[in-house]
């Protein structure tokens, strides 16, 4: 990969930055295998910091507008993230929100239900941490040779959308690599002349519909009595459809395109493909497909039956916290 | 401004076949009951997507009244009682987000109970109005809050 289009033939200009995110999309690029090739055959690698070394110093000299594509994942979590969100959306022509933590706010958008300082004790401050001084962390520490500054953390994570236009989506945690494969060969069919960009805003690399209609487990009319959790069921039904296990999979919500590869080796869906098509609020479409299921209409035994859902806000909105009608929990908006 | 009481808004959602009715009948019988309450006519409770309620929160409602036929007394048979098991998850969902209890309400009203409705307008009105404002962040027009300016604090 070159860093500084030295080609004959200029080639497009390609990046690609994670924000507050795990990794997990690097890994699932580079798991396309020899497409990556086509990739660097095609493309100047001009910024990715995972892969290469490279400077936001560089990136600010570009030209505005001079990477034709740039694949962004994380969620925006602090100011170094915002600025390189707003930084490589004004370089670039076309910036895709790529993953689950960029599009929708994923895993660490669940931090949104509560304040920085409980979010600090937790993860400095509790049982799996040996921090007996209590030290926390700061923004700006003087030592010798100046002052070190730690990016500021916002109060709450936002789905890059939240901050800067977005073109496209890749939905995904992580995109599967045969989804990023669909999506690298439909761009270089752009590239070609053989192709059409799709509509703005368009979902990319994700199916069309529900992860129930992947899913090959026999489905019957449900008749829920109890909920349980995965470690409770001595033996799971392999052909069964997981819910009238009691087991809460979010499939009836979750989006398309992973095929449906955690029911098939009987983990419920988590629903991380994000909402389906034409879902505005994936945990309000998971309270009606509960409550139609659920198999009483004394409110006392609902109540029981519900009580086996532990924790209602991490299962229907495991993976778009952020980006729900609510974004956050109240202790998150101060 | 600040020295005005806090007025509460309230999104009452209505059946059409027993509750819209009821109101009806709280305005025919001359009843009062607070103004904060806006009520929008479904057809049926069942009709109450949990999506409804949510963004009404997220767009500046303080509380939300759900109301529809008693129990076993569903125009459309049994959609009340979906109706009620959405509730249910709904407000164990939403005080998991901080949102009181309080603030989202089930009310059964018949066609003929035109008190009961305005007592439990009023009711909820009350309630929410000690709570206090939900204000939730999204309805503030502003996008960053009260958060860090780039420029601040990014070297």
């Amino acid at each position: 990969m070159t860093t500084n289009g030295s080609t004959p033939k200029a080639k497009p200009k390609f990046a690609m930055y994670w924000a507050a995110s795990c990794g997990g999309c690097e890994i699932a690029v580079l798991n396309i295998g020899e497409k990556i090739l086509d990739v660097d055959a095609n493309f100047d690698v001009v910024f990715w910091p995972v892969a290469m070394d490279a400077k936001y110093d560089d990136v600010e000299k570009m030209e505005d507008g001079s990477i034709l594509l740039t694949l962004f994942n994380g969620g925006i979590r602090n100011v170094e993230n915002e600025h390189i969100a707003k930084l490589l959306r004004r370089k670039s022509q076309i910036l895709v929100s790529f993953g689950s933590c960029a599009t929708e706010g994923c895993i660490p958008g669940l931090a949104n239900l509560t304040d920085i300082p409980e979010l600090f004790n937790t993860a400095f401050g509790t049982i799996s941490t040996d921090n007996p001084d209590g030290i926390r962390p700061v923004y700006d520490v003087e030592v010798p040779e100046g002052t070190l500054h730690l990016p500021m953390m916002f109060d709450r994570l936002r789905p890059l959308d939240q901050v800067v236009d977005v073109d496209y989506y890749i939905p995904g945690c992580p995109p599967e690599s045969h989804q990023i494969a669909a999506v690298i060969d439909a761009v270089l069919a752009v590239l070609a002349g053989e192709a059409e960009l799709p509509p703005k805003g368009s979902v990319l690399g994700a199916g069309q519909s529900t992860v129930c209609d992947e899913c090959s487990r026999t489905r019957n009319v449900k008749n829920i009595t109890e909920f349980r959790r995965i470690q409770d069921i001595e033996k799971i039904d392999p052909d069964l459809c997981l819910l009238e296990q009691g087991l809460l999979c979010v499939g009836p919500a979750a989006r398309s395109g992973c095929g449906a590869l955690c029911p098939a080796v009987n983990a419920p869906c988590a629903g991380c493909y994000g909402a389906a098509p034409g879902v505005v609020d994936f945990g309000a479409r998971m309270i009606t497909a509960i409550a139609s299921v659920i198999d009483s209409n004394d409110p006392a035994e609902i109540e029981r039956i519900m009580d086996g859902i532990v924790d209602p806000v991490g299962s229907f909105y495991r993976f778009n916290l952020a980006h729900s009608l609510l974004h956050a929990g109240k202790p998150a908006w101060n | 401004m600040t020295e005005k009481t806090f007025e509460p808004t309230i999104i009452g959602f209505t059946c059409n076949w027993c509750s819209y009715r009821a109101a009806d009948m709280a305005g025919t019988s001359r009843l009062k009951y607070p103004a904060n309450i806006r009520l929008i006519r479904l057809m049926c409770s069942g009709r109450l997507d949990p999506t409804f309620v949510i963004k009404a929160l997220a767009s500046g409602a303080d509380g939300v009244m759900i109301t529809g036929c008693h129990p076993g007394e569903c125009h459309y048979i049994e959609q009340n009682y979906k109706a009620m098991r959405r509730y249910l998850l709904l407000r164990k969902m939403l005080e998991q987000m901080g949102i009181e209890k309080e603030r989202v309400k089930l009310v059964w009203a018949s066609a003929a109970e035109g008190i009961k409705f305005a007592r439990e307008a009023q009711s909820i009105v009350d309630e929410v109005r000690a709570l206090g404002p939900l204000n939730w962040g999204t309805a503030k027009k502003q996008t960053n809050g009260a958060q860090p300016k780039e420029e601040e604090v990014y070297a």
